[in-house]
């Protein structure tokens, strides 16, 4: 590989090899201020053209590594950041196996967090972005990662995908060198990446305890509703929102039941997000123990 | 310049040689062992050095992986044993299953995929379905590809369980039929031994299952090395091979029955390039008139296998596509491999 | 008529979990995870006894949770009762939990 870059997030330690200098430059910028990684790596992602002359005419990315998925279909090479960001997803889906993985947001305050989980475009994302310039500590927005002894969720914290209308609302709150590119026309729609903040960053080996489970939902119709969602359920939508549960046999059994039976868990629908802002932290109030 | 696949093989056949390795060299060769599927198999050579605490936590997790996934592709078994026991049909398993299922050297820490077994060529309608009945369905929804796999290939086209998700390979000869050697399935069928005659590690699957006998099992996995693929991945199935050999070379009459039964299946070449490869890359101990002299090409099939570098990507792009057509024209005689290619690519 | 014998894995090779009103059940012999809702984890439970066919399963659960209820239309009821059990005897035995000797 000609480029690389290597990153330590969280407790995994990820590198990132390309044929071209575009997106290593534009990885390495966003993550600047992350410490340097443990090696050896967990976990490698590759940046290669699909065909031999797809790397200089009409240049397309295909996203390879440790793991891949067949039949994917390479990006253009501008959206080449956007392709080591789902380069390193893959990874983790597919091949981390030290925690239990939950595609879901988390937030931390006084050592204990809130998890965030649901439907894309539900705004976990966007949420969790905007906590994190707001008193908490962000610890992820793409994966949480839960302990398999102890049940403590570890931190996660890569840049934040925001996508289309997000965009806006963080540009307004953060320092524009926390951003990424702004991407357009990629199959998601307009992404930009966000930095999470030095806090998250120096604090991205602190665990801590899950206190309280959302489900958001948002619809521009909507109207604001805060639900009980009973144990059963909760477990059945965390192991969908899990890559690896299935994989993780009995000590994955323990730590979901665990984490189900011991934290409480609210539904809520908004279709305004400083609504929704108010809501989670009331009911944090209410029910983080 | 030795690849990183060298150093896959190297600290296989010695393992403390891996304990001067530097953090560049781990990270290469970790990444390349598990691009040859061989990170689980790594981990359990390696389990007793003193490395790295960064190391020694990777290999831990690949072992306790491997074991997880021993234990699902087990109950895939299992539960193809309960769909087809009242059939009364012979159900031979193959490749990792097997090793696993019999406790065998080559199970450890082996990563298995799809269920593959063999039954007999006559039974294989009952035996379609009986899995559809229990709950398998077919994945290939094409009708020629459907064609394809019945007419041609060795085995039914493939089935996944709709609420397990896992995929099972009905095999009814171990290679494909239009495939130039020809061996004798039913032979290999008739002399498969049950398990629960001497099993090992225990488990559910004492009744009704069965594997091939050690020989036979040698040979197909040599079958596989060589005339079933463009060589990807051989690292794996040579290393299967050195295991196999190991566990069963100071049998009474193994090497005899070796030479023998390869010749009757028509496999006595590819069995004896299996043989000179693993002892050049693994060090394994064979009979020489088995193996037989070293041919000039021997190079480069090694040269093939070891086409794997730190970044995980396979390499040496002319002599890949040399083995990729290769493996094609034996599966296939050339007009019909023309229209094959031809249909697949007005497909796509 | 009896029908077949039912056998399942002892209660040491299941971990179970109650989560509201269902079970959570992971079954260490194939590595699956499984809600179930009553009867079938009493189903389970009867089996530990050892291997039955349906109608003894029905006695066993009847006895450990003591339904009997009034005897009016009993044999009804019981052959009602027994139809139901075996459909979710059946689905326990599409999910591995249960297999027929």
């Amino acid at each position: 590989m000609r480029h690389q870059v290597q990153l330590q997030i969280g407790p995994v330690a990820l590198r990132v090899g390309s044929q071209w200098a575009g997106p290593i430059k534009a990885l390495t910028r966003l993550y600047e201020g992350y410490p340097e990684p443990e090696a050896p790596c967990d976990f490698t992602v590759r940046l290669e053209p699909d065909k031999p002359w797809r790397r200089w005419i009409r240049p397309s990315v295909a996203v390879g590594g440790d793991y891949r998925l067949p039949g994917s279909v390479p990006l253009a090479l501008r959206h080449g950041l956007l392709a080591a960001e789902l380069g390193m997803n893959l990874q983790m889906a597919l091949g981390h196996k030290r925690h239990l993985l939950l595609h879901a947001s988390s937030v931390e305050r006084d050592g204990r967090a809130l998890l965030m989980t649901g439907e894309s475009g539900a705004g976990k994302s966007t949420l969790a972005a905007l906590l994190g310039e707001r008193g908490w500590r962000l610890m992820g927005d793409e994966f949480a990662l839960l302990d398999l002894d102890d049940g403590t969720l570890h931190p996660f914290p890569r840049a934040i995908s925001l996508k289309n209308g997000s965009i806006a609302m963080l540009e307004t709150e953060v320092e524009g060198r926390r951003l990424g590119p702004r991407l357009d026309g990629t199959p998601k729609g307009v992404i930009r990446h966000l930095r999470p903040n030095a806090g998250a960053i120096a604090a991205m080996a602190e665990r801590a305890a899950p206190a309280l489970i959302l489900f958001p939902r948002f619809g521009a119709d909507l109207a604001p509703a805060v639900r009980k969602v009973g144990a059963a359920e909760v477990f059945v939508r965390l192991t969908q929102a899990s890559t690896n549960y299935v994989t993780l046999g009995e000590r994955g059994f323990d730590a979901l039941t665990r984490l189900v039976v011991s934290t409480p868990a609210r539904a809520i629908d908004y279709h305004d997000t400083a609504n929704a802002l108010a809501l989670v932290e009331g009911l944090w109030a209410d029910l983080a123990r | 310049m030795s690849s990183a696949a060298h150093m896959v093989v190297r600290a296989l056949r010695n393992p403390l040689s891996a304990e001067r390795l530097s953090e560049e060299q781990w990270t290469a060769l970790l990444t390349a062992a598990r691009a040859e599927s061989l990170l689980g198999s790594l981990a359990d050579r390696l389990r007793d050095l003193n490395l790295p605490a960064k190391v020694s936590q990777i290999l831990a997790d690949a072992r306790a992986d491997a074991e997880r996934a021993r234990v699902q592709a087990l109950w895939e078994a299992e539960m193809a044993r309960r769909a087809l026991a009242p059939l009364d049909v012979p159900v031979v398993l193959l490749k990792g299953t097997a090793y696993a299922a019999a406790g065998l050297a080559a199970g450890v820490g082996r990563s298995i995929g799809d269920l593959d077994i063999l039954v007999p060529r006559d039974r294989l309608a009952v035996v379609q379905q009986a899995l559809l009945s229990a709950g398998w369905e077919w994945v290939k929804e094409d009708a020629y590809d459907d064609l394809y796999y019945r007419r041609w290939m060795h085995e039914l086209p493939p089935l996944i369980h709709k609420d397990r998700d896992r995929m099972i390979d009905v095999h009814h000869t171990i290679l494909p039929l239009t495939a130039r050697p020809t061996p004798d399935a039913a032979a290999m069928i008739v002399d498969s031994v049950a398990l629960g005659d001497g099993l090992r590690g225990g488990g559910p699957l004492d009744k009704g299952l069965r594997i091939l006998a050690p020989a036979d099992m040698v040979i197909h996995a040599a079958a596989h090395l060589f005339a079933d693929g463009d060589l990807a991945g051989g690292l794996r199935n040579l290393w299967d091979i050195d295991r196999l050999l190991r566990e069963y070379g100071d049998r009474r009459h193994f090497w005899r029955d070796l030479a023998w039964r390869a010749r009757r299946h028509q496999l006595r070449a590819p069995v004896a390039r299996a043989l000179r490869l693993a002892a050049s890359l693994y060090a394994t101990p064979v009979d020489e008139v088995c193996a037989g002299r070293r041919r000039w090409n021997d190079a480069l099939f090694e040269r093939r296998l070891l086409a794997r570098s730190g970044w995980g990507s396979e390499t040496n792009l002319a002599l890949r596509l040399g083995f990729y057509i290769r493996s094609h024209t034996l599966r296939m005689p050339l007009p019909m491999l023309a229209r094959h290619l031809w249909i697949k690519a007005r497909q796509s | 008529m009896a029908g077949p014998r039912f056998t399942a894995d002892p209660p040491d090779m299941m971990r179970t979990v109650e989560l509201d009103g269902l079970t959570a059940l992971f079954h260490l012999p194939s590595g699956t995870t499984h809600i179930l809702a009553p009867p079938a984890p009493q189903i389970l439970a009867a089996l530990a006894d050892g291997p039955a066919t349906a109608p003894t399963i029905l006695a066993r659960i009847r006895r450990a949770f003591d339904v009997e209820g009034p005897r009016r239309s009993g044999g009804q009821r019981r052959s009602g009762a027994l139809a139901v059990l075996e459909t979710r005897i059946a689905e326990l035995e599409a999910a591995g939990l249960v297999s027929r000797l």
